[in-house]
This record gives C-alpha cells, sequence and structure tokens, in this order.
C-alpha cells in the first residue's frame, strides 16, 4: 500500500504532514477528563470534533467513552460561542447529571477567542456542581500536550495546600497510558506501602466490567476531594516529562509540594526510578513482592538476551512512551536505529532536555547512534526504515502499513491500537509490564524466525 | 440516568408509532451540550468522497481532522491506494495568525511531486473558515502550475452538520465530472451504462452489485465513489441513468446531474433480498426490459434459491427476536427494517443521525406500532428505549458498539467498521449469518449470569 513512499529524501519544507504519528491537543485533554470521578469532558467547538474524539477513545478502548459538545453553528463561529456553551452546561446538568464538567476549547474556539472562564462565570451551574477547563488549541502541540493540559488544569483549579505539614502521601500523574498501566502504577505504590492520589487516573472508567448495564459515570477516576488534597502530598512524582511534568511543576508552584520527574516507567531502569523514588520518599524497604518480580524479570532478560542481541529496531509514537521503551530497548540489547514521535519535541514548560537529546542520552550510552526525530510523521519513518532496514517495528496501529510495506514483525504498543484487543488492561509498565513486552517483542522476531525458517532449519527447542 | 432524558426541546425528535402523530423533528441541529453520536460537515464531505482511490485527499487545518479519518472507511480498490494515506496541511499557530495559503500551496505542491496525481482535494475545516483562506484561489492557481485538478472542498465544520458535509462533496462532484470538451458534453447520457450512486464499496459491496448488472447486461459507468478513478469520474456523464442507494448522500447529486445533463435518476437499493431483487428489476425495466429483465429474472431466480434456504435457515433460529436500528441515513434504516422482517426479527426501535422527514415517513408506514422513532439519538435515549422495547440486538456504528455490548446485547456494525459485504444475495447471507452469531453466541451465557460471584 506504501510502495509510492520513495527511498530517496527530498527536503519538505511545506510543513504538510503524510500520515502523521499525533493527533490533536482535545482528544488527550478528554482523555484526560474521563479520569476525573464523576467528570462528563465537555468539547467547545463543532460537533465533529467531540464525535472524532469519542470515535477514536472509543476504538482503542472498546468501552463507552461519554463526552459532550457545544454543538457549533455559522452563527456561534461569528458571535462567539458563549450562549453555546452556557446553554451546553445547563443542559448537562439537566440531563446526564454530571458531578463535574470539564470544558476543554477546539482550533475553531481558540480562534474565535471565547474566553472560557469569563463565560464559565456567567454559566448557570447548579449548588455543588463544578465546571472547570483547559484550553487546548489544536494547531499547537499533539494530543499529548492536551493530556497534559488538562492534567494541569486539574491542579490549577482544584489543588489546595490546606494542610499545617505535607502528608505521608505522594501525587502520582501517571500520564496518556492505558488504565491496565495506571492499576499497575498503583499497585506498585500500594507494595510500597506509599499512600498515593493518582490523578488523572481512568482505570475504572474505560475499561469497566460487563454488568448488564451502562453506567455513564462509572465508579473510576480521581475524587474531587483526591485533587483538592494533592495539595498536601509531600512528594509529586510526575511519570513522563511530556505528558505530566506541566501539572507537577504547576502544584509545586501552587502548593509547594516537590516535584520529580521520572521516565514512564517502561522497561526495568525506569520503574527502578519509581521504585527508589517512593523508597526515598517514605523510608520504607521495598518488599520482596517486588523484589521478586524484579528478580524475575531480570531472569527472563537473561534467560532471552539471545533473541535480542544486536536487533535493530524502529520505535515510533507518543514521546514518554517511546523514551521508555527505547531505553528498554537498549536494556535488552537491542539497537533504536530510528526513533520517532509526533509531537514537537520541546517538552511543554520545561526548560530542559528534549526529545532528540533524551534518546541520543539513552542510545549513546550504549555506544549507539540513532536517527531521532520529534515533530516527524510515518511517511519520514517509512523512508528511514527504506535506508536502513530494521528487524522489528514498535509503535500504535498506523505502523501496520510500514510493517506490511516492508514485511518487518511489527509489536503494537501506544495509542491509538484500533485493530487488536485487550491491550488496554494489560500493562507495558512496571516489572510485569517489561515481561508483557519481552513476551511480545520475542513472540513477535520468533514467529517471523519460524514462518521464514527453511524445513531444515525449522527448530522445536527456541 | 434514563428516566432524565427529557432535555428540554428533545420530545419533538422522538415518537412512537401508532401514539402520536408522526411530525418528527429532523435535519435540525443538535442541541447544545447533547452527548451527540453526530459528526460535522468536514465528516459528511470526507466520507463521501474519500473512495476515490487515486486523489490526494488533503485536509487544510490542524492535525487532528487528517488524523481521524485516515483509512477508517473500509472502501476497497482495485487500483490506486493513494487515498489511504492521510495528508494535511497541520496548521500551527502561526499559520493561523498569518493566514494559510502559502503552506497549502506549497504542500500541493510537495505532494504532486512525490505522488503524481491528476487530482487533489483540499478539504476546508472548521479553522479555515474562520481565518479565511481563499480556498477556491490556491487550487486555481495550483491546477494551472500542475496541470492537475484541484478541487476545494467547502467543509468548514461548523457550518451545519453531517447531511452539509454530503451537499459539498457533492458540490465537488459535481465540478468534477463536468465534461472539459464540447466533444465530451455531446456525449452526455448517450452511453448505455449506468452510475451507480451511494455505494462506497465498504467490503467491496459495489464490485457485487457491479457483477450482479454485468450479468443482467448493464454496464456500470462509474461508482459514486467506491472504487472510482479520477479518469472514470471524468466520464461519469456519459451514463444514461443514475441508481442511487444512500440518498442521504447522494440525492443532491442525482438532481444536479439530472438538471444539467438531463440523467435521470431512480432509487434503488440492494439491502435485503426483496429490495434488491426489485431493484434489480427496476433497472432492468429502465434500462429497456427485454432480454435485460429475463437475464434478471433468471439471476433473481438462481441467486434466490441459491441463498433462501440458508435465510430460512436462519429465520428458524431467530424468529420473534426483537432489533433496534441506529444508523446514519434513512435510506439504510428503510432497508435494515425489511431486511429484518425477512428473518423473522422486529424493529422495535428505529433512528438515524442525518434521515430527512420523507424517510421517516416511510419508515413510520413501515413498523409496527410501538415501534420508537427517534432523530439523532443520545446514548441514554438508546439505553433507554432498547430496555423499554426489549431490543436483543442493536444495530449502529463505532460509538455504538460498546454501549450494546455494556446493556448485553447483540451488535451489527452497518457503518465503516463492517467486515462483511451486506449487499445483494451474498450480502443478504452475510447479514442473516452475522445477526445470528452475535445474538446466538454463548458470550452472552457468562453476561447474563457474570460478574456477581456473591449472588
Amino acid at each position: 500500500m506504501l510502495d509510492a513512499t520513495p527511498k530517496e529524501f527530498n527536503e519538505r519544507t511545506s510543513g504538510g504532514m503524510i500520515n502523521p504519528a499525533k493527533t490533536c491537543q482535545p482528544i488527550g485533554a478528554m482523555y484526560a477528563a474521563l479520569g476525573v470521578h464523576g467528570c462528563l469532558p465537555h468539547s467547545h467547538g463543532s460537533q465533529g470534533c467531540c464525535s472524532f474524539h469519542r470515535m477514536h477513545l472509543t476504538r482503542h478502548f472498546r468501552d463507552p467513552v461519554m463526552a459532550s459538545t457545544s454543538s457549533f453553528t455559522e452563527g456561534a463561529s461569528v458571535f462567539g460561542g458563549g450562549a453555546n456553551l452556557k446553554t451546553a452546561i445547563k443542559n448537562i446538568f439537566q440531563i446526564y447529571n454530571p458531578e463535574i464538567i470539564a470544558v476543554h476549547t477546539t482550533c475553531l474556539t481558540e480562534t474565535i477567542g471565547d474566553d472560557i472562564p469569563s463565560i464559565i462565570k456567567e454559566a448557570d451551574i447548579p449548588e455543588g456542581k463544578v465546571v472547570f477547563h483547559a484550553n487546548t488549541p489544536s494547531y499547537q502541540g499533539s494530543h499529548i500536550t492536551g493530556f497534559s493540559n488538562m492534567t494541569k488544569a486539574m491542579v490549577g483549579y482544584f489543588a489546595e495546600a490546606s494542610a499545617a505539614i505535607k502528608k505521608e502521601q505522594v501525587n502520582l500523574i501517571p500520564g496518556f497510558v492505558n488504565p491496565g498501566d495506571m492499576r499497575e502504577i498503583k499497585r506498585i505504590a500500594h507494595l510500597m506501602g506509599a499512600p498515593f492520589i493518582m490523578f488523572p487516573d481512568t482505570s475504572g472508567v474505560v475499561d469497566t466490567p460487563m454488568t448488564g448495564e451502562f453506567v455513564m459515570f462509572p465508579k473510576g477516576g480521581t475524587t474531587l476531594g483526591e485533587l483538592g488534597d494533592s495539595g498536601n502530598s509531600k512528594l509529586t512524582v510526575a511519570l513522563g516529562r511530556f505528558a505530566s511534568s506541566d501539572a507537577a511543576e504547576a502544584l509545586a508552584k501552587k502548593c509547594k509540594v516537590p516535584a520529580v520527574t521520572l521516565k514512564t516507567p517502561i522497561g526495568i531502569k525506569a520503574t527502578d526510578a519509581l521504585v527508589m523514588a517512593l523508597r526515598r520518599a517514605f523510608v520504607r524497604e521495598v518488599p520482596w513482592e517486588l523484589e521478586e518480580e524484579r528478580g524475575q524479570l531480570v531472569d527472563i532478560m537473561t534467560d532471552t538476551h539471545f533473541h535480542f542481541h544486536g536487533k535493530k529496531v524502529a520505535i515510533f509514537g507518543d514521546p514518554d512512551i517511546v523514551t521508555g521503551l527505547a531505553e528498554f530497548a537498549v536494556s535488552l540489547g537491542m539497537a533504536p536505529v530510528h526513533v520517532l514521535t509526533g509531537t514537537p519535541g520541546g517538552a511543554i514548560g520545561s526548560d530542559v532536555g528534549s526529545f532528540e537529546e533524551d534518546i541520543a542520552a539513552i542510545v549513546g550510552q550504549a555506544g549507539l547512534k540513532a536517527n531521532i526525530k520529534a515533530g516527524g510523521d510515518l511517511f519520514t519513518l517509512h523512508q528511514l526504515i527504506k535506508n536502513e532496514p530494521v528487524d522489528l517495528l514498535i509503535g500504535n496501529t498506523y505502523g501496520k502499513y510500514i510493517a506490511r510495506a516492508e514485511d518487518v514483525p511489527f509489536v503494537r504498543v501506544g495509542f491509538p491500537i484500533l485493530d487488536r484487543s485487550v491491550h488496554s488492561y494489560l500493562p507495558v509498565v512496571g516489572y510485569r509490564g517489561a515481561m508483557r513486552l519481552i513476551e511480545m517483542i520475542a513472540g513477535a522476531l520468533l514467529d517471523r524466525q519460524d514462518r521464514d525458517a527453511a524445513d531444515e532449519d525449522f527448530e522445536l527447542v527456541m | 440516568m434514563a428516566q432524565a432524558l427529557a432535555i428540554d426541546g428533545r420530545q419533538d425528535f422522538i415518537t412512537t408509532k401508532g401514539r402520536q402523530i408522526s411530525r418528527l423533528k429532523c435535519d435540525d441541529d443538535s442541541i447544545a451540550g447533547a452527548v451527540s453520536q453526530r459528526a460535522c460537515v468536514y465528516c459528511g464531505a470526507r466520507v463521501v468522497l474519500n473512495p476515490i482511490t487515486d486523489a490526494i485527499h488533503l485536509v487544510h487545518g490542524p492535525i487532528g481532522c487528517a488524523s481521524y479519518t485516515w483509512d477508517i472507511r473500509g472502501s476497497l480498490t482495485s487500483g490506486a491506494d493513494l487515498y489511504r494515506n492521510s495528508f494535511s496541511t497541520d496548521l500551527k499557530e502561526r499559520d493561523i495568525i498569518f493566514g494559510g495559503e502559502k503552506k497549502l500551496a506549497a504542500a500541493i505542491d510537495e505532494l504532486v511531486a512525490k505522488y503524481s496525481p491528476k487530482l487533489v482535494f483540499i478539504y476546508s475545516t472548521c479553522i479555515v473558515g474562520v481565518i479565511g483562506d481563499d480556498l477556491e484561489a490556491v487550487a486555481k492557481a495550483a491546477a494551472n502550475r500542475h496541470g492537475i485538478e484541484v478541487i476545494p472542498v467547502q467543509s468548514s465544520g461548523f457550518a451545519g452538520n453531517k447531511a452539509a458535509g454530503y451537499r459539498a462533496a457533492c458540490d465537488a462532484l459535481f465540478r468534477l465530472t463536468a465534461p472539459a470538451t464540447p466533444a465530451e458534453a455531446a456525449l452526455a447520457g448517450k452511453d448505455r451504462s449506468i452510475n451507480y450512486l451511494g455505494d462506497f464499496n465498504l467490503a467491496g459491496e459495489a464490485w457485487i452489485i457491479r457483477d450482479y448488472l454485468a450479468q443482467i447486461g448493464v454496464d456500470v459507468n462509474v461508482v459514486f465513489t467506491g472504487d472510482a478513478s479520477y479518469g472514470e469520474l471524468k466520464k461519469a456523464t456519459r451514463a444514461r441513468l443514475n441508481i442511487m442507494q444512500c440518498a442521504g448522500s447522494m440525492a443532491y447529486l442525482a438532481s444536479q446531474l439530472e438538471e444539467t445533463y438531463g440523467i435521470p435518476y431512480m432509487r434503488v437499493s440492494f439491502l435485503g433480498l426483496a429490495d434488491t431483487a426489485d431493484s434489480l428489476r427496476r433497472i432492468a425495466a429502465a434500462m429497456g426490459g427485454g432480454d435485460l429483465s429475463r437475464r434478471a429474472e433468471e439471476l433473481i431466480a438462481r441467486e434466490t434459491a441459491a441463498v433462501q434456504p440458508v435465510i430460512d435457515s436462519y429465520r428458524a433460529k431467530l424468529a420473534g427476536k426483537k432489533a433496534a436500528v441506529y444508523v446514519g441515513g434513512g435510506f439504510k434504516a428503510i432497508s435494515l427494517i425489511k431486511q429484518f422482517r425477512e428473518l423473522g426479527i422486529e424493529v422495535v426501535m428505529v433512528g438515524t443521525q442525518t434521515g430527512r422527514k420523507d424517510e421517516y415517513e416511510t419508515i413510520d408506514s413501515l413498523v409496527a406500532d410501538g415501534t420508537v422513532i427517534l432523530d439523532d439519538a443520545n446514548p441514554a435515549e438508546l439505553e433507554k428505549f432498547m430496555a423499554e422495547k426489549g431490543a436483543d440486538l442493536l444495530v449502529g456504528g463505532v460509538k455504538e458498539r460498546p454501549l450494546a455490548y455494556k446493556l448485553g446485547r447483540a451488535f451489527i456494525d452497518h457503518n465503516h467498521d463492517r467486515k462483511h459485504p451486506l449487499s445483494g444475495f451474498a450480502g443478504a447471507v452475510n447479514f442473516a449469518a452475522e445477526v445470528y452469531s452475535t445474538l446466538c453466541s454463548p458470550v452472552w451465557r457468562q453476561a447474563k449470569t457474570g460478574g456477581d460471584l456473591n449472588g
């Protein structure tokens, strides 16, 4: 299908994208808002935006995704969307009755300049109900930026340093990951005996059990009380520079909660960093369960290292996930030769580091070199692979075109995954997630070896 | 939550056959704040045009609009596959401030250099409508520069609903199909072939119909727009007759073609045995009858004999079940009601996103008393009426699937995510098989008792 992709690089200067490796801010904001308990995300824009985001999230999670829209018309786009948003807020509380509405903007409402805080102030909000917002212009950053902005808005609106001294609890900001990953991060915190507040937390919201009933506001999600109390924690651990550090820094500024930004805990090194951060803050011994898990992971890594060593891999997707995957691939002895994200490379609000620098450091430590690109598209990735072929491709569903065109084994990790199920329930983070990644990667490589082997080379034991 | 759906202004969009006079409100804007299942103008235009296989479909806007519509339609191709790529100008803040025309022109130049297309569609998105880029001017200049056709699609998301997008797509198609030379214009309506409007070749459906018509002796000139190519579309006006399946998207184009080139059109439906047979008979008659009609009868007899026993075997297993239908357009809803009846299944709730008044009248005349009819439904309404009416199965699109499953009900995708062709005689069997496999799956036994280990 991608036969037309040429091998030769011709400089592209228009700034246009061919086969994007990102999407727009509002969907990230919608996903983050789903991680607040009793919250209905609201898309302030045309109804297509809301419909597309719900469709995309529904395909990825295979669970109902609820969100409302201001249903913009021509009139609203000329005279401003204030009336639409106020009507929407009134209708939403009347019909769907959420505890909270999380408004995010779109390119349209950003451009016409709707002043959301003023509109919310004038809106008819029932006693005890809450409306908050994040500005998420689609023409800046990516869906990761939108996730970050909505998470930061939770701090801006709700976090309060109400206690005289900080509590023995940690804020965990998981970033744009699956509910399965959020559950695993919480399990690790539990095992470490660290009381925690995770926000946002979409577990129990987009991975709900089948009960025969449709529940519009499922059991999961960070409560408003927890968001408020996050200002009293003695530490914030932001997982992922791109999706989580802004909220952590805002919390540090607003409520003097010390913040540490770690990599998304994919692989042994990044998971160690999370466990160590919790141990340092809570002066507890790492429990045997985690020691055992880590030991098992190391055991598996040694059992399987010969499958991975020297294998060339291309990794693409969202920057925090890709960074974790690249680090883990290196620790397995693989060579990430092409590493690409569609999200622009400078971490939002952070003046240190960038995607390119982070990845260069990871591969550099192993004495390797890679083609590293932020703000890239999959056309570029395909060209890179044509020029330096790889043994494995890791990324979201959209990688399947390249995998097919170049006949490369493909492991699906990230967002969105539209053609496989269960992925959102099982983690890629933590020691257990690392084991799962090894199973997926080794499975892909060995299935290919089996498929391609001549009869005389076809082996029972591998 | 279901009891709380009495949102002001929604009552007019819902009716129950037999209890109220059917004055259903439709084709209106969604209410602000609704968890609407509807999409926008851009979405409507994009889904209609996207199946054109050898065109560059360049989305002029921030990245999202292109990302969400990348290869989502499941339209199959027998030739080029350029349409399965996603092209965007990826507008950034500076473009919003200074205008995006230069970037658009540069993007077209790059894509033309890479892919040498004969045709480029440039889709306007919300923001382009606001910043006021002159797509016509950019398109004209690019067309002159490269000697190809560049057609702007006026699909700013906020300028109406999905149906307005269908119209924008029809405008683009009408423009594209205009004869370029007097010689071509002289051929208008002269060919012995027909055009097939409103089939997007999902899972290869248009190929099935093309094959049936070939067996009867009717050539299909071009399909709008499933598996269509630039070259075919340029000869569209030669056809003697337009047959139209999805009227929601294509009625405007059909009437334009009739008005301008005198090509008559007739509505057809290839969903279900009865509608398929009826449509084939009418097409044969319209094209002159005689041998055509004889061959049509032979085909119908042959195909019916082959599939009727299979359908009957499914009917024996499915009779008495109840279905709810919530689909995009009215034509599909009408056909589904009939098709379910062929399987012994009664439709107890039916709704559409963009159905028109006449279509709702037909629906009302088809369904039994007590059937709920609703326009632009939200999830709460779907849940309430499925429960109230005891529907065992929901037919819908992407967003309705998990909702149905959560309610412990079977589901059929009759939209972009369908995996088997549902058209024609073969499609009727696929449909029956799919209804059977979802309704009678053993998983529902777990669903009914599962989730309560303390019960």
